[in-house]
């Protein structure tokens, strides 16, 4: 006589329950009767079955299958309420050989982490989700659950659940098989034998679905809660098999596992060259090298510029390149623009610090060495920040002539009208940039220096707008010129 | 042509982890287990196998929510 | 002659710099002004380099993406800004429990409530006193330059390894929305894996976990992480001394705060006035030496130079133990302190001091 085990113990349990507290350590936490120990069999059986002990990661929800983790011969994760579908994400993500298997109850799937589960199986992860479905808050002592059904008497519903108060039980996986994402979704039941029978079948393909990276596979699972329902064994299946199955009919809801392809996800790169090739700057034929600086004496200080004008202006991308010229030619630079709703179509502006040494403050809010505005509100903001000896350009297409205390510089530049002038009132700015270099070049810079600021300019101009064709860049380099030629000072002092 | 050969099963409960909860009772098909009287050590009434009758369906193991406390055994004739 | 390899980036973009360079593989987040910028350019660059980016659901998923990540062994990083950072605050405090390593970046603005979208500092409490459930803290790094968004991000990302516990990137927005030129520090490979962690290389079956339900377990626990933070505070502590060698009024400030000090600094120095500044790059833990060493070097003042309500003050005071008056400097609201206002309010509050 031979003795084979035909039906025992699932080789995905640990041996020993060593994590669960106290002295029992066979057994499990579930109260008698308890849906969760029937699924837990079918999964333990399927990873053991498998082959996936070392593949498997259990998710492990908050509600009374928070526990689930002292069972199961894999790795595992116990997460905060509801989010289990966030990690298990993360975990299918970072890794696609896991299997990551999701096991969530009513509360902490349909409640409060209700967004986490629509969210990944909308995102179609390569996962399995587990729901168990048992009408009502285990754990913490039986309170009304978004599943629980129209009457049902809970702690938190004593009445029994007023549907005009609380609404209808949530019908979940009908919910999932509406997106195009998921490949399975079925609704079993935990209660006669033949259902169980059939909980197996789908949490075995669920999972076998997850080891072929189909995407995302959800069953339900109506479970009793015998306890908390104060129901006998052949009361609860009654319960899940009559009234249950009324609101939350079994059967497949959607399988489209066989025609969906494989996901494939990319295999992250560590290499030094190819992170290097990413984000390192290439090298630029820059006309100057590391130690080169312009030496004219206003140098020696922090020079600070604010640019302001209307949203569109391009005040931004002129500081922005004013900032690349100070980068190129190896000054400490910053750049600080208004951020958020305000540059969405009101007034914008920003600063550039340029330094030999170290930036300190990089707005430009008092003391300001050069303003440069684009507009009348600009002028009338900025115009009293200009500090002692500053110099001012400005639009004079639309700006009137501002008064000025005599230290002061003023610059004219009808940047919008030039700009007109060259078919696109959109390089206005690279026209401004122009009425910058000639007042360089009148208060700053000489000779070579004053030379290289073009350079500066055209080396600018090219990063700036890498990638964009070349007519783009000949046409600022274009209203570049134009600007730089027809500036004309209005009065004011010399400040060199 | 082999003989066929008789399988016979056997219900083996580990009464020590059975916590009474009847569900096994409820999915057996030929009514071989009944509930027990004697308490066992977590002071759950253990559920008892008649002894013969058990055609092997494995209804009562995927019913237990206890991992061990039933096992099926195949008796194979050598 | 040599040609450094120099970029301009906004402050928002070298914390996805840093990232990358750290060896970071996962990027979680959601949009929020002034942080989106780290989240545009993790979209930009991550998949290039074939690690991950999924912009979450909600700033809860973003968290709780990073605790899973976390717990796979992967080097994972969200950012977000202080209301998205309250909604994190639950995920921060698993992340801290379970002792996963992971880099969260706040790039504060205006509050309480919805309050702006403009620069403040005010998530000072939150974030440095510990913000979520329980009894845990996390290193928090601050950084005062671009420069340094992108080398702290890479130096959390050690930290966060060496500690196992969660690091913050505490900035403002005008450090973010900022441009200032980057060198860019080389590259780092892929982190060797944990033995702890649910990586498939990890033939042990791991549980990563924050539950411990016998009330021992669970006090044992608390004591092995306050452990680890009486070591972090006195390993960790950070700090930059500016003209601070013969200083007799300290300007504590961090962030774009400091920036704004180190000019005043200039000015009242230029003016003949002992002012120094202690610019924290470490939050927790608080550079209290850098502060007693002040005190004990004739330090008469302190000044807690901050864009919130009072709440670095605490640790200022609680530092050198109240020895000497600590004054509070600040504005509120998305309001920048500017430079001018500094000079002039430490001048109200120094009087004939000053000189």
């Amino acid at each position: 006589m031979k003795e084979v085990v035909k039906f025992g113990r699932p080789s995905g349990f640990f041996e020993k329950f060593e994590r669960r507290p106290g002295p029992i350590k066979t057994n499990m936490h579930y109260c008698p009767g308890c849906g969760h120990g029937v699924l837990h069999k079918l999964i333990a059986e399927a990873i053991g079955d498998m082959g996936l002990k070392d593949k498997a990661v259990l998710v492990c929800p908050v509600g009374c299958s928070v526990f689930a983790y002292y069972y199961f011969d894999c790795h595992s994760i116990e997460c905060a309420h509801g989010r289990a579908p966030a990690v298990a994400t993360a975990i299918s993500r970072t890794d696609p050989e896991n299997v990551v298997i999701g096991y969530q109850g009513d509360g902490d799937l349909a409640s409060i982490g209700f967004n986490q589960i629509l969210q990944a199986a909308n995102r179609g992860e390569n996962m399995c989700v587990f729901f168990v479905n048992n009408a009502i808050y285990g754990m913490t002592g039986g309170q009304m659950a978004p599943t629980s059904l129209p009457g049902q008497k809970t702690q938190t519903s004593p009445c029994g659940r007023d549907v005009a108060e609380t609404g209808y039980p949530i019908k979940v996986a009908e919910m999932i098989a509406q997106f195009e994402a998921p490949v399975y979704v079925e609704r079993c039941a935990l209660s006669r034998v033949p259902n169980i029978m059939a909980a197996r079948r789908a949490v075995r393909k669920a999972i076998q679905n997850t080891v072929d990276k189909k995407g995302f596979s959800f069953v339900e699972l109506l479970s009793g809660c015998p306890v908390n329902l104060k129901m006998k064994a052949h009361e609860m299946n009654e319960f899940l098999n009559e009234k249950m199955t009324k609101f939350f009919p079994l059967g497949v809801y959607k399988d489209v596992s066989a025609e969906r392809e494989a996901i494939v996800r990319h295999t992250p790169i560590f290499e030094p060259d190819q992170v290097r090739e990413l984000l390192f700057p290439e090298e630029t034929k820059r006309a100057v090298d590391d130690n080169f600086r312009y030496t004219a004496k206003v140098f020696d200080e922090e020079r600070r510029v604010k640019i302001s004008g209307f949203g569109g202006q391009g005040v931004l991308s002129l500081g922005y390149l004013l900032a690349t010229m100070g980068k190129l030619r190896n000054f400490n630079v910053s750049w600080l623009p208004s951020y958020g709703p305000e540059m969405r179509g009101g007034t914008a502006n920003c600063s550039i610090v340029f330094s030999h040494t170290h930036v300190g403050s990089p707005q430009a809010d008092h003391n300001c060495s050069m303003l440069i505005c684009m507009n009348q509100p600009s002028v009338d903001k900025f115009l009293g920040q200009l500090g002692e000896n500053g110099v001012l350009l400005y639009d004079a297409s639309t700006i009137r002539q501002p008064e000025v205390s005599p230290d002061k510089t003023v610059y004219g530049l009808a940047a919008s009208d030039l700009a007109n002038t060259l078919g696109d009132q959109r390089v206005a700015n690279s026209v401004m940039l122009g009425g910058i270099a000639r007042l360089m070049q009148d208060c700053f810079l000489e000779g070579k220096e004053s030379e290289d600021f073009d350079l500066a300019v055209e080396e600018a101009m090219n990063e700036h707008f890498a990638g964009k064709p070349q007519k783009v860049i000949d046409l600022n380099m274009k209203a570049y010129r134009l600007g730089k030629e027809s500036v004309s000072i209005r009065f004011g002092a010399r400040v060199k | 042509m082999m003989e066929k050969k008789k399988k016979t099963f056997r219900c083996v409960i580990r009464s020590e982890e059975c916590k009474g909860c009847e569900r096994c009772v409820e999915a057996c098909p030929r009514g071989v287990l009944k509930m027990g009287t004697k308490l066992n050590l977590m002071s759950f009434p253990a559920v008892e196998y008649a002894g013969s009758g058990c055609i092997g369906c494995g209804g009562c193991f995927y019913s237990c929510p206890e991992p061990g406390a039933i096992t099926i055994v195949e008796e194979v004739e050598e | 002659m040599g040609k450094t390899k120099k970029i301009l980036l906004k402050g928002n973009e070298a914390v996805v710099y840093g990232a990358l360079l750290a060896g970071c593989e996962c990027y979680f987040g959601y949009p929020i002004t002034p942080a989106s910028e780290i989240a545009h350019a993790s979209a930009r660059m991550f998949p290039k380099l074939g690690r991950v980016f999924i912009q979450a659901e909600c700033e809860i998923a973003s968290i709780n993406m990073v605790y899973g990540a976390a717990a796979a062994g992967r080097r994972a990083m969200t950012a977000s800004s202080g209301l998205g950072i309250s909604l994190k605050q639950e995920g921060v405090s698993y992340i801290a429990g379970a002792e996963l390593p992971a880099v969260i970046v706040d790039v504060m603005r205006g509050g309480p409530g919805l309050g702006n979208i403009a620069p403040e500092q005010a998530d000072y409490n939150q974030i440095v006193k510990g913000g979520g459930h329980g009894g845990y803290r996390c290193i928090v790094l601050s950084p005062g330059s671009v420069q340094e968004m992108c080398d702290l991000t890479m130096l959390a990302f050690d930290l966060a390894d060496e500690y196992r516990t969660p690091v913050y990137v505490l900035a403002d927005g005008m450090i973010g929305q900022m441009m200032e030129k980057l060198e860019l520090p080389e590259p780092r490979g892929r982190r060797a894996s944990q033995d702890w962690s649910l990586n498939r290389v990890n033939k042990t079956h791991n549980c990563v976990s924050s539950i411990y339900m016998d009330a021992n377990d669970l006090e044992a626990v608390n004591k092995r992480l306050n452990a680890k933070y009486a070591v972090i505070r006195e390993k960790e502590q950070r700090a930059e001394e500016y003209r601070m060698d013969d200083a007799e009024y300290v300007y504590v400030a961090y962030g774009i705060s400091s920036r704004m000090c180190r000019s005043a600094v200039d000015e009242l120095r230029s003016e003949g006035c002992k002012v120094g500044l202690i610019r924290p790059q470490t939050l927790f833990p608080f550079p209290e030496n850098a502060l007693r060493k002040a005190l004990s070097n004739g330090a008469k003042k302190f000044f807690s130079v901050e864009m919130s309500n009072g709440q670095m003050i605490d640790d200022v005071k609680l530092s050198i133990e109240c020895a000497k008056p600590v004054y509070l400097i600040n504005r509120m609201g998305g309001n920048v302190l500017s430079v001018e206002e500094i000079v002039t309010r430490t001048k109200e509050m120094l009087g004939g001091d000053c000189k």
